[in-house]
């Protein structure tokens, strides 16, 4: 399992260089061909076994597509203060409540920085009670003057939380997880033993904001059926009330029914679901209507492609630090790689 | 036309649920096609050859409608839900709803609630199945269902459930069926998630390649107490949709529904709508773009379980729709 590499690099929404190169030099000894694309998508195509099927159009073999995006939430430099700070907006979504004291590393060089706040001794009134907006935020990277500070991180530098990967007993925190943990699932997806079917892996670019990499991808590659591996929303945390929990963590691979992006196929849900209770392997599915994933992109390309998305709980995304268990991992890949052995046309039938 | 009506309108199919709804609508259609396929995400897709050197033209209806999902069964065996596609909580409690293996429920809202004179959010509404306790609720996360209510026709309107969009359904149909000679090629399409994302509408399209698409949906009225100001009334004849907030009508389309309409003495409106889009949106922007529009059936109480149609504008809908397809 590579997931504390993968989690490490760093790659914000439209900056997945660092991602990518790890991720080419991870998968390429155990794929058949490796190319990247225009936008920076990383397509990998592991060929089957099975004979073409004379069930399929065309006699040709089943195109299986699997979707995992590299890019993380993160920040990018929008201007510098003539004391050295530099003023920062959000990529991708984040809380700006988690925001303060947060720790950050800042351009290719990882240039260690914080984002700093007045301290508790100087607040006046209810300032204590407010949300400082990203407008009012400055990230400290140590600059003396504002031209120290351009050279340092000219305009449009990118900026991601610095959280090291820790192993904490059954589970493990760590940055990116949205969506490091898909990309770690791939991972190991791709170095068994081929599948009967054409598996093509897709490493995505800039998901989190608006889902741009996999939707020229899944035109690339034109596939049958769709698969997108995510880490989503758990949010088991104490609440003051019993209701509706996104997912929760330990209860196995979260499948996604409907979300705001787009709606499974059915009999997909029903292959995994299927393939889970006849081995007994846990799973759950993710409260509807929360969230976007790949598919909401990948299920539109061309003439249509049926999709599902299935995903680790992980606590705490879009933050400086998220955390999931090793069995939802673990399970999440077993559940992958059964239901995927005992995928066919036949799947893909309808009455 | 109105048993037809009946029947789809009362089929079971929410967004990415269509099975049900597809197989009422291919019994119909299968007879009267040169070619028929589910494309890969489960629109229905039927040919008619056309006769001569016609263009390839696209009518799509969709055939999914609004309903909810199960986002969770509590402990005394009472789902929480969410909605599948537009669906406004005023409408809601004390509704029935059925699941696609006819389990009913009641949609039922929590009483304590710090304003209860303000409209619930959904999250304030819960599903009873009748069930005792969370082992023995019949339904479960992710099971979608539709609202019920029985079609009724009086005074030369119909009212039902999901009119939205059986009833464009119906007059693909319908035209279908009276279709005798056409130069064009056309394609009926029955699509799939409109009321969520549009994507049957786009998907197929991009498989289709045509030269003209015009999608045929209910459109919201102004003629009510105190509506929203709109120039569509019901009854007034079809509307040939000007723009929504998703799309600009191609304008060679609008005037080809309106020209036809003058010359054959059809009643018709033009439509503004400000609130809403529908699948032409989606169909414009496939490939290198598709001149598309739009033929609305006037209808009160959209995305209500009692969405209200004119007898009348749904005939002069089918006239209008052979009008059009016809030979210049």
């Amino acid at each position: 399992m590579n997931l504390k590499a993968l989690s490490e690099a760093v790659g914000v929404s439209g900056d997945e260089g660092n991602v990518r190169a790890l991720v080419l030099d991870t998968v390429q000894e155990h794929v058949d061909e490796v190319k990247v694309d225009a936008l920076g998508n990383v397509l990998v195509l592991k060929r089957g076994t099975g004979r073409p099927s004379s069930t399929g159009p065309g006699s040709r073999r089943l195109r299986v597509m699997l979707d995992a995006h590299m890019d993380e939430v993160g920040l990018m430099v929008v201007g510098h203060d003539s004391d050295g700070f530099l003023r920062v907006r959000t990529v991708g979504g984040i809380d700006s409540r988690l925001l303060p004291g947060a720790i950050l590393q800042v351009g290719s060089e990882r240039i260690p920085g914080v984002i700093g706040v007045k301290p508790i001794h100087l607040l006046r009134g209810d300032e204590g009670q407010k949300v400082s907006k990203i407008d009012d935020l400055v990230v400290d990277i140590g600059a003396r003057s504002k031209d120290e500070a351009r050279k340092l991180a000219p305009l449009g530098t990118y900026a991601a939380f610095a959280t090291q990967f820790r192993e904490l007993g059954p589970t493990v925190s760590g940055k990116a997880f949205d969506d490091r943990a898909g990309c770690a699932v791939l991972v190991e997806l791709l170095r068994g033993e081929p599948f009967d079917f054409d598996l093509h892996a897709v490493f995505a670019v800039q998901e989190e904001v608006g889902l741009r990499g996999a939707r020229v991808a899944a035109y690339a590659v034109d596939p049958d059926c769709a698969f997108a591996l995510e880490g989503t929303v758990a949010d088991d945390i104490p609440k003051d009330k019993d209701v509706s929990p996104t997912t929760e963590l330990g209860k196995g691979p979260a499948i996604t029914v409907m979300d705001r992006s787009f709606i499974a196929d059915r009999r997909l849900v029903r292959l995994l679901t299927d393939t889970a209770k006849e081995l007994g392997i846990p799973y759950q599915f993710k409260q509807p209507n929360v969230g976007g994933t790949d598919s909401g992109a990948i299920h539109r390309a061309r003439e249509g492609v049926p999709s599902v998305t299935v995903a680790v709980p992980c606590r705490y995304i879009h933050s400086p630090v998220s955390l999931l268990s090793l069995d939802d991992f673990e399970n999440t890949v077993r559940l992958m790689r059964e239901a995927l052995s005992r995928i066919s046309w036949h799947t893909l039938r309808r009455n | 036309m109105r048993e037809l009506i009946r029947k789809l309108v009362e089929t079971y199919g929410p967004s990415g649920v269509e099975d049900q709804i597809r197989s009422v609508i291919r019994a119909e259609v299968e007879p009267l096609a040169d070619e028929l396929r589910v494309d890969p995400l489960g629109s229905l897709v039927v040919r008619k050859q056309g006769s001569g050197d016609g263009r390839r033209i696209l009518l799509d209806a969709h055939m999914d409608e609004i309903g909810v999902m199960v986002t969770y069964v509590d402990e005394k065996g009472f789902a929480r839900i969410t909605h599948i596609g537009g669906v406004d909580p005023l409408n809601c409690v004390g509704g029935r709803v059925a699941f696609a293996d006819g389990t009913r429920g009641v949609i039922g809202v929590e009483e304590k609630r710090e304003d209860s004179g303000k409209v619930p959010e959904f999250a304030q509404l819960y599903l009873d199945v009748g069930a005792k306790s969370a082992d023995e609720c019949p339904v479960g996360v992710g099971d979608a269902a539709v609202f019920v209510r029985p079609f009724v026709a009086q005074g030369g309107r119909m009212i039902s459930k999901a009119m939205d969009d059986r009833i464009g359904c119906a007059l693909l149909i319908e035209t279908l069926r009276r279709l005798e000679d056409t130069p064009h090629d056309v394609y009926f399409v029955f699509s799939v998630q409109e009321e969520t994302s549009l994507s049957g509408a786009r998907t197929s399209t991009f498989g289709i390649e045509p030269d003209l698409a015009i999608a045929i949906d209910v459109t919201t009225t102004g003629d009510t107490p105190e509506a929203h100001p709109m120039a569509v009334k019901l009854g007034q004849g079809p509307a040939v949709k000007v723009q929504d907030r998703g799309m600009i009508a191609h304008p060679a389309v609008r005037d080809l529904l309106v020209q036809r309409a003058k010359d054959a003495e059809i009643p018709y409106q033009l439509e503004v709508l400000e609130f809403g889009t529908t699948d032409a949106a989606a169909m414009q922007l496939v490939r290198a773009g598709v001149p598309a529009g739009c033929l609305s059936i006037p209808c009160r109480y959209v995305h209500t379980p009692s969405e209200m149609v004119d007898e009348g504008d749904v005939e002069n809908s089918v006239r209008l729709l052979l009008e059009v397809l016809r030979a210049a």
